[in-house]
């Protein structure tokens, strides 16, 4: 807040108000509409009736979609999988950036140099492939935890948080002789809950949302994600139909349901969620 | 620089850092340093059953054939169209609304607009790309409204190319001005509330507080956050124009990583599309030196 100087409701602070109202309904609306239109009967969307509001409330899309086995599925295959990769990473993450925090160990820079570089310059989707292939991971779980398993830039932003740990405090606490590796489990990490925990929503986020890596790697339905799934759902033109039962719901009905339930996990964990992110955006912003 | 000697009981005092060490720095080794190898593609006629050692060597035959061919200069001119349009909308935007919304006083809305706006970088390309497709169709929402006050015909945001790339910067708007926004009010939230205060005594206005203050203090910020923009220049992740195009867009949305994926993974020509993507990297990190070297001149601190 640095505008002190207005008063609360001066004609200024109450244009920039309304002006911030109607960006926020920009952003919404969108949301809105397809929960709307997820929620309204078919004659009401075919005639484009719905805007912000269910037409003829309606709830045989998600009835839908939640008899389609195979997107139920997605959705704990999704959830297992975010759950081992965001594991599996910070465990690496931790083992890399606690040693790199100690300011005597030689050979930091070296190590630090060879990481950075990664954060500028890759070989490309092709070599990537091509090594992936070499060690037989195509179309396997694994591709879809080893190949993004550390990011640089986390991992960096962690080192920072290590270091601005006061370095004399677990020299002193460990004066009898405690290994590198109990320091770690038992003085650093209780100091490093908060940053862990937003390393770990860092990578729980990014494998949620992931979809590249499926396209190019993954052809065996069992792998598909929730996100992948909800695109070969955009993509049918079709819906299932059963014999004898008059169609209740449209494509738009049923697209705009798997949206929503797709969505959803996000919405609901939102605001737990982006108050991390926002500290995440502020270390980053300092970092060395 | 002062060496210290390697000597036994040293080393024995590092030995579990270095094997803590050993796991992530294997990681990086094999998957970011591996595929460097796979770059020898690019110079080789890649034959799929001699595997890539084996394979001949062509020099840059296939960067003569890629100069050659139409595609990838469609491909390469529609990255740089649909990346400096985002760099037009985009980057001023969130630069504007993180000022403006400092100026507002009053604590619990503005914690309530910036959580409602970075709400968007939350959803996957996938979800956003659905969600465009829904309201930009030619029966949706916003058409609808345009029709009901405008009249006229239905506008083809979503088939034809021209108007597609509109839709693509709009997305892009949609998705990432609260993400911006974020960043530009860390930086802002960091200024020295003395120097608004001596301003303020001065009897600076409101707009001379944003032109003196607050803009040359985030200036490093705006300057960071242009130079990766300007690295990125050249490359587009392929996951946006992927699930954003379709086939009548596809003189606008194909784009240098999408062709490298249908020439690498669709076409199985493994050799001319590392290429493709070699070309694409030396370009960007060219770009990101050059603009670094060129904001270090006119006395910016720069990424490195």
């Amino acid at each position: 807040m640095a505008n002190v100087y207005d008063k609360k409701w001066s004609p200024f602070q109450i244009f920039l108000m309304l002006f911030f109202g109607f960006i926020c309904a920009l952003v919404l609306l969108p949301i809105i509409n397809i929960i709307a239109t997820s929620m309204s009967g078919k004659d009401a969307i075919a005639m484009g009736k719905v805007r912000f509001w269910p037409v003829d409330f309606s709830t045989d899309a998600y009835h839908m979609v939640f008899t389609d086995s195979s997107m139920i599925r997605a959705f704990f295959f999704s959830f297992f999988l975010m759950l081992v990769k965001m594991a599996l990473s910070m465990i690496f993450t931790i083992l890399a950036a606690y040693p790199l925090s100690k300011r005597d160990l030689p050979g930091r820079n070296f190590f630090m140099l060879l990481i950075t570089i990664t954060m500028y310059f890759s070989a490309g989707m092709i070599p990537d492939y091509l090594l992936n292939k070499s060690l037989a991971l195509i179309n396997r779980f694994w591709v879809l935890v080893i190949p993004g398993l550390v990011t640089a830039f986390n991992l960096i932003i962690l080192r920072s948080f290590f270091m601005s740990i006061n370095q004399s405090l677990f020299d002193a606490a460990c004066m009898d002789g405690c290994s590198e590796l109990g320091t770690l489990v038992k003085i650093v990490l209780p100091l490093s809950k908060a940053a862990i925990l937003t390393l770990s929503l860092f990578y729980a986020v990014n494998r949620w949302n992931g979809v590249s890596d499926i396209i190019l790697y993954i052809q065996n339905p069992k792998f598909y994600t929730l996100q992948y799934k909800l695109k070969l759902m955009l993509d049918t033109i079709y819906i299932p139909y059963e014999e004898g039962i008059e169609q209740t719901v449209t494509p738009e009905n049923f697209k705009a349901a798997c949206i929503v339930f797709t969505m959803l996990p996000m919405l609901i964990l939102y605001p737990f969620v982006q108050k991390y992110f926002r500290k995440g955006v502020m270390i980053g912003g300092v970092k060395e | 620089m002062m060496k210290r000697k390697l000597t036994i009981p040293r080393m024995k005092k590092y030995l579990p850092l270095y094997v803590m060490l050993a796991f992530p720095m294997a990681y990086f080794l094999i998957f970011k340093y591996g595929p460097l190898y796979g770059i020898s593609a690019a110079f080789k006629d890649y034959n799929i059953f001699k595997g890539l050692f084996m394979s001949e060597w062509v020099g840059l035959k296939h960067f003569q054939q890629l100069f050659g061919t139409p595609g990838f200069f469609q491909a390469l001119r529609n990255t740089l169209i649909l990346n400096l349009g985002e760099l037009l909308f985009t980057f001023p935007i969130p630069i504007f609304l993180a000022v403006l919304l400092n100026e507002l006083n009053n604590e619990p809305f503005s914690k309530s607009v910036e959580r409602i706006m970075y709400l968007p970088h939350f959803l996957s390309t996938v979800i956003i790309a659905g969600i465009i497709y829904q309201v930009f169709a030619p029966s949706g929402v916003i058409n609808n409204m345009l029709m009901k006050v405008f009249g006229g015909k239905v506008v083809p945001f979503l088939t034809s190319p021209g108007v597609w790339r509109v839709t693509y910067w709009i997305s892009s708007v949609w998705s990432g001005a609260g993400y911006g926004m974020i960043v530009y009010l860390a930086a802002i939230s960091g200024i020295n509330k003395e120097l608004y205060d001596a301003a303020y005594i001065d009897g600076a206005g409101r707009f001379c507080r944003i032109w003196h203050v607050t803009l040359p203090q985030i200036r490093p910020t705006i300057v960071t956050m242009l130079i990766m923009n300007m690295g990125k220049i050249i490359s587009i992740g392929f996951e946006k124009p992927y699930f954003m195009g379709n086939v009548m867009v596809e003189d606008a949305s194909s784009v240098i990583s999408l062709y490298t994926y249908r020439m690498g993974l669709q076409a199985g020509r493994y050799d001319f599309a590392t290429a493709v993507g070699l070309f694409q990297s030396i370009v960007g990190l060219i770009m990101v030196l050059l603009v670094n070297s060129i904001a270090k001149k006119l006395g910016e601190e720069g990424l490195f």
